[in-house]
C-alpha cells in the first residue's frame, strides 16, 4: 500500500485533442486535474458527451494524454497500468463464452490454467448472485445479468482501481438500483479506488464519497463535493433521507449551469455538432 | 368530457365469448396439429411441384414437341443414372469418379478456406496492409478466374493438382472477404475489454478477433463449398482422365444428353450433402448465437 499522502491515480493537468471532423482539433479533456486516493470511490458528473469517459481511457492507458500527466501509483501511465479493472457502458462480454468462461477470461489471459481459473471465477460467478447460471451464454441472460457477468469478469482480477464508465445506464431503475447495492457491497470488501462516471446525479451521490462535476466540453473539473453520507448505504432509502436532498440540491445547483449550457449549445449548433 | 359517457356503455357492451373454454391442454395440441397439418402440407406440395415439373417434361417429350435427342427426359436420365450405379460408367465404377471429384473439390477447398481466412483476418486487422493490398485484390477478383482452370491444367497436367488449383482460386475469395469484413468489424470493446484484462495481441486475436468473425466466416463456407465443386468439375471438364466434370464433358461428346443431366444431378447431391454438413457445423460452432437454428431454418 502506498503512503496516504501519496495518491493511487493522479492527473496533472492532463489534456486530451482529437483530430475532429472537417480537419480540426477536438478536446475532449483541458486541464484536468484531480487525484483519487487508495480505495476511495469518486464519481465523475457532467452533462452528456462532456468528456467523463475520456478521462477514463486516459487512466487505463487505452489513450495516451496529449498533454500534462497521468499517474498511477506514481508512475506515469504508458500502457495498461498494473491492477486495472474497466467496466464499459455497454456490454463487453464475450457473447461465444458462457458465464464461467467469461469470467475465468481475466486469469486465463495472465497466464492461469484453466481449472485455477475456473475455480477462482466459479467464486466470483457465486458472488455476483449468478451461482446456477455457470454454463449460460449471455444472450440467455437479462441485461441485469450481463452486468453482473460484467463486473464478476472485472473484480476477479482483483483490481485496485476501478474504472466504470457508465456501467449501469442502460439497465431499468429497478436493476440498476439493485445493482448499485451490489457493487457497494462487493466493492466494501476489496479496498479499490473507483473511478465511476455517469451522467445520474442520483447514481453519483448514492454510491461516491467524492463527486466530481464537470463542465461542458471541453471538459475539465468545475467542482468537488465531499459526500459525508454514512456507510454501508442502502441506495433506495438512502435517495429519502434530508442529508441527501440537501447534497443533491447543492451538486444539483452547480451541474445546472453545465447541462444548460450544453443543451444550449445543442440547440444552436446541432448541426456543425453531427 | 361527454363524449366519454357516452362512449363507455359501448365499449363496456358484454362481448360474446368462446363457446368452449381453451385449457392449456388444448391450446396445446391446437398448436402442435396446425404446426402438423402445416408441415404435411408443405411436403405434399413441393413433392406436386416435382410431379407437376417431370410429368410434363415426359409428356411433352412423348407428345414429340420437343425432341428427346436434345432435351432428354426423366426416365431416360433415371435409367442412366441406374446403369451408372450398377453397371458402372464407360469409364469405370461412378464411385471412383465421384471420388474423384469431392477429394478435388475438400483438399481445394480446404487449402482456399485456410487461406481466406488468414489473409482476410490479417488485413482485417491491418489497416495499412489492406489499403497497400487493395487494388491487386481487386483486381485479381475481377479477372474471371475460371478461365485459369485452362492455364492450371497446362501447368499441372491432367491429374489432381490442376483442379485442386482451380478449386483454390474460386474458394479463396469467397471466404477471403467474409473473414476480412469479420475481423474488421469486431467490436472494438471487446477488444478494449481483453486488453484491460491482461491479453496479449495474440491472446486478442485468438480469444476475440477470430471467434467474432467465425460466423462471417462460416456463413462463406456454404457458398464456397458450392464454388469448390464449380471448380472441381469445370476443372475436369477443361481436361482430366476422371471425375464428374469428365462424364459429363464426355457425355456431351457423345451427345448423350441424359448422361450430362445424370452428373448434374450427383453433383446436385453431393452439394446437398456438403451444404446439410456445414450447417451442422454451423449450428454446432455458433451455438452461443442466439435463434441459430432459425436463421438457417429460413435459407
Amino acid at each position: 500500500m502506498s503512503p496516504p499522502d501519496r495518491p493511487l491515480i493522479e492527473l496533472i493537468k492532463a489534456t486530451k485533442r482529437f483530430p475532429g471532423a472537417g480537419g480540426t482539433v477536438h478536446t475532449a479533456v483541458r486541464e484536468l486535474t484531480m487525484a483519487v486516493a487508495p480505495g476511495e470511490f469518486v464519481a465523475v458528473v457532467g452533462p452528456t458527451g462532456c468528456g467523463k469517459s475520456t478521462t477514463l481511457s486516459l487512466v487505463s492507458g487505452l489513450q495516451p494524454a496529449s498533454a500534462g500527466q497521468v499517474l498511477v501509483n506514481g508512475t506515469q501511465v504508458a500502457g495498461i497500468p498494473d491492477g486495472v479493472g474497466y467496466m464499459f457502458q455497454s456490454d463487453a462480454v464475450m457473447p461465444w463464452r458462457s458465464v464461467l468462461d467469461n469470467v475465468a477470461s481475466g486469469p486465463r489471459f495472465r497466464g492461469a490454467g484453466k481449472a485455477e481459473a475456473r475455480e477462482q471465477a466459479a467464486d466470483w460467478v457465486d458472488r455476483v448472485g449468478l451461482a446456477g447460471f455457470e454454463g449460460y451464454y449471455p444472450h440467455q441472460l437479462s441485461g441485469g445479468m450481463r452486468k453482473r457477468v460484467a463486473l464478476a469478469q472485472t473484480l476477479v482480477t482483483s483490481p485496485r482501481i476501478l474504472l466504470m464508465d457508465e456501467p449501469f445506464s442502460a439497465l431499468d431503475v429497478q436493476t440498476r438500483a439493485n445493482m448499485q447495492d451490489e457493487l457497494l457491497r462487493l466493492w466494501a470488501g476489496s479496498g479499490a479506488a473507483v473511478i465511476f462516471v455517469t451522467h445520474d446525479l442520483d447514481e453519483a451521490i448514492a454510491l461516491a464519497d467524492k463527486v466530481v462535476v464537470m463542465t461542458t466540453s471541453p471538459a475539465t473539473i468545475k467542482d468537488v463535493y465531499p459526500i459525508p453520507l454514512p456507510r454501508p448505504r442502502a441506495v433506495e432509502e438512502l435517495r429519502l433521507t434530508t442529508e441527501y436532498v440537501r447534497i443533491y440540491r447543492e451538486i444539483w445547483e452547480s451541474l445546472r449551469v453545465e447541462v444548460d449550457k450544453t443543451r444550449q449549445r445543442g440547440q444552436v449548433g446541432s448541426v456543425a455538432h453531427a | 368530457m361527454p363524449d366519454t359517457m357516452n362512449v363507455a356503455p359501448a365499449a363496456g357492451a358484454p362481448i360474446p365469448g368462446p363457446a368452449v373454454e381453451e385449457t392449456e391442454q388444448s391450446i396445446l395440441s391446437g398448436a402442435r396439429r396446425a404446426h402438423q397439418r402445416r408441415t404435411r402440407n408443405t411436403w405434399l406440395l413441393r413433392l406436386a411441384l416435382v410431379v407437376v415439373w417431370l410429368g410434363s417434361w415426359e409428356l411433352v417429350v412423348g407428345l414429340g414437341w420437343i425432341d428427346a435427342f436434345f432435351y432428354s427426359r426423366p426416365s431416360k436420365i433415371w435409367a442412366r443414372l441406374v446403369e451408372w450405379f450398377t453397371q458402372g460408367t464407360d469409364f469405370g465404377t461412378i464411385w471412383l469418379h465421384i471420388w474423384v471429384t469431392v477429394e478435388e473439390a475438400v483438399i481445394g477447398f480446404a487449402i482456399g478456406t485456410a487461406a481466406g481466412v488468414v489473409l482476410g483476418v490479417l488485413l482485417g486487422r491491418s489497416q495499412y496492409l489492406a489499403d497497400v493490398l487493395a487494388p491487386f485484390i481487386k483486381a485479381v477478383n475481377a479477372v474471371p478466374r475460371i478461365v485459369l482452370a485452362s492455364l492450371f491444367v497446362i501447368w499441372f497436367g491432367l491429374g489432381l493438382t490442376s483442379k485442386v488449383a482451380t478449386v483454390v482460386v474460386l474458394v479463396f475469395f469467397a471466404v477471403f472477404f467474409n473473414a476480412f469484413t469479420g475481423a474488421r468489424e469486431v467490436d472494438r470493446n471487446l477488444i478494449d475489454n481483453a486488453r484491460i484484462l491482461g491479453a496479449s495481441k495474440g491472446q486478442v486475436l485468438g480469444n476475440i478477433v477470430l471467434p467474432s468473425a467465425t460466423s462471417w466466416i462460416l456463413s462463406s463456407l456454404h457458398t464456397a463449398f458450392g464454388f469448390a465443386l464449380i471448380g472441381a468439375v469445370v476443372g475436369e471438364y477443361t481436361g482430366a482422365q476422371a471425375g464428374i466434370g469428365f462424364l459429363i464433358a464426355n457425355a456431351q461428346g457423345t451427345f448423350d444428353t441424359a448422361g450430362v443431366f445424370a452428373g448434374m444431378i450427383i453433383i446436385t447431391v453431393v452439394a446437398l450433402l456438403a451444404e446439410w454438413g456445414i450447417g451442422r457445423l454451423e449450428n454446432r460452432l455458433l451455438r452461443w448465437r442466439p435463434n441459430v437454428g432459425a436463421i438457417a431454418a429460413q435459407i
